[in-house]
């Protein structure tokens, strides 16, 4: 049986929400790149600040979003069920123990920083896993999506920060593959989602394509940069490498954002009214319905 | 236990909107909020097509995901099933609105009227200053069924213990009460008719019943 549609496009969140989602990704990804060059004896205490200022940003977006911001206390008050609150707990202890990692240039404190990140980011899959209004964050496959793309995005702004040696480009390059292999299983989970059609069809809009194109432009220059910082012999100039890193990084990022983007603000169609039969009207007998009232 | 219920007969609506206008009238829901609708759908394919009014709102559901994502605990559940929202504690963030496979949340950031910067009369003396940022949606005239209750009438057969929809719906259609009153009206009309309720898959338990009997699968 077909009907008319009547699903509508959720009204409440718009970009500053997505802003929370793309501040929390990159941030969270920028934060566990950071700390894995804190093992590895590598300078992070940049990387990881930068990494706090956008999960900060992304969480500010969200405070001018909400209607009551001078309420915002109260999000902390629903831990068993809620992964809003989760999100915030998460975060008021992420932020200063970051801040005190980049302050006293500790590993430890990075690591527990990278953990709390990851953390953060599982809070915001689950958010979006746990709205079931809208089949298009439903889904299954979304969950290993917005990991995979902070992860991505993260790393790529690693990249820009001026990390671009073989090990944080192969690094970068398996958080593209992995966003890559996760947006395409979360396409094919659309397509089997009859609930999820018309968010299927926001993802073929031009916007839609654009931030695709991107996204698999910065996969090819992240592998150009990896290839060229893995047979160049020595002596060649570093310059070729560098700024194909760099593309990579920007687009790595900018295409995650777009996504993000348009699947909180665009994607996301509330569950239409589905009716599994239809009525035959005037068929209502007699005492199945009538005056409900003992006395008017 | 009481848990109270609302049933739509589909094969009674018209899709008068006289609920709506109650409901809106009663409740001083501001312009574009409506916390009942009634939709208008075309099912089928030509030339088999029908129409039907389909009642909506919120269904008041015994596992509500809007409860379950609400990071202040502002949404509650009464222990006659009617879910709630404390206006003190929302922080409007409209997660609930994610979350509600139905619909039926609302949230209006600023006081508008119906006809220009000013209120009416009316407008005056219904809009709620504390229901502005933070989510709304329909409460089963909660405060009809304490008053009414309180007075020993019996919502769903006293219309002063009734939501306003109910009371107003021309055809009979719309119909309220206590699902655990075994022998009473509402068990009863659903004993005697086929019903569905909406989205079951989701395992929300809505407390909205939709009677289709004798129609077409
Ligand atoms: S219909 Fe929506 S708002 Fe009402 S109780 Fe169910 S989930 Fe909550
Ligand atoms: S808008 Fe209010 S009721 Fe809805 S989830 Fe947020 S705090 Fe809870």
């Amino acid at each position: 049986m077909s009907q008319t549609v009547t699903s509508r496009r959720q009204r409440h969140w718009d970009l500053r929400a997505a802003g929370n989602f793309i501040g929390g990704g990159t941030g969270s990804g920028l934060i566990v790149v950071a700390a894995i060059a804190a093992v590895a004896g590598e300078p992070f205490r940049l990387p990881l600040a930068l990494g706090l200022g956008f999960v900060a940003a992304g969480l500010s977006l969200v405070w001018l979003e909400i209607g009551k911001p001078w309420r915002a206390f109260n999000v902390f008050f629903h831990p068993r069920t809620s992964w809003m609150t989760r999100e915030g707990i998460v975060a008021t202890v992420l932020i200063p123990l970051g801040a005190a990692a980049v302050a006293a240039d500790s590993v430890p404190a990075a690591v527990l920083a990278a953990l709390l990140a990851a953390g953060f980011l599982f809070c915001q899959a689950r958010i979006l896993r746990a709205a079931r209004g809208i089949p298009a964050w439903r889904q299954g496959e979304l969950m290993p999506l917005i990991l995979a793309t902070g992860l991505a995005e993260g790393s790529g702004v690693f990249l820009l920060a001026g990390a671009h040696a073989v090990p944080w480009l192969t690094l970068t390059l398996f958080a593209l593959l992995a966003r890559e292999g996760a947006w395409l299983a979360y396409r094919a989970g659309l397509a089997g989602t009859p609930a999820a059609a018309r968010a299927l069809g926001v993802f073929a809009t031009p916007p839609a394509r654009l931030a695709r194109a991107a996204q698999l432009a910065g996969l090819a220059a992240v592998a150009l940069a990896l290839g060229f910082a893995l047979l160049a012999a020595p002596g060649t100039p570093e310059l070729p490498a560098t700024l194909l890193a760099w593309a990579g990084g920007v687009l790595a990022a900018l295409s995650g954002w777009g996504v993000k983007a348009l699947l909180i603000t665009r994607a996301a169609f509330i569950r239409a009214v589905v009716l599994p039969v239809v009525p035959t009207r005037g068929s209502g007998g007699r005492g199945s319905g009538g005056s409900h009232a003992r006395a008017v | 236990m009481t848990r109270y219920v609302m049933v739509a007969d589909l094969r009674r609506c018209v899709g008068c909107q006289t609920c709506t206008a109650a409901c809106k009238e009663g409740n001083g829901t501001p312009p574009g909020v409506q916390w009942r609708r009634v939709l208008d759908l075309e099912t089928g394919t030509y030339p088999n097509v029908n129409r039907v009014f389909v009642p909506v709102g919120c269904q008041h559901c015994a596992n509500p995901p809007c409860m379950e994502v609400c990071p202040s605990t502002a949404t509650g559940q009464r222990a006659d099933g009617i879910v709630t929202i404390d206006y003190e504690l929302c922080i409007g963030c409209s997660y609930c609105a994610m979350a509600c496979p139905y619909d039926a949340r609302s949230m209006v950031d600023h006081a508008e009227y119906a006809f220009g910067e000013q209120p009416t009369a009316v407008e005056a003396t219904r809009i709620g200053r504390e229901r502005i940022g933070v989510a709304t949606k329909c409460t089963f005239c909660a405060g009809r069924i304490d008053a009414g209750t309180a007075r020993g009438l019996v919502p769903g057969q006293d219309p002063e213990a009734t939501p306003l929809c109910v009371n107003s719906c021309i055809s009979g259609a719309l119909r309220f009460g206590d699902i655990e009153d075994k022998d009473g009206p509402i068990a009863t009309l659903l004993a005697e008719n086929q019903w569905f309720r909406m989205h079951e898959s989701e395992g929300t338990e809505p407390g909205f019943y939709y009677i289709w009997d004798k129609g077409t699968l």
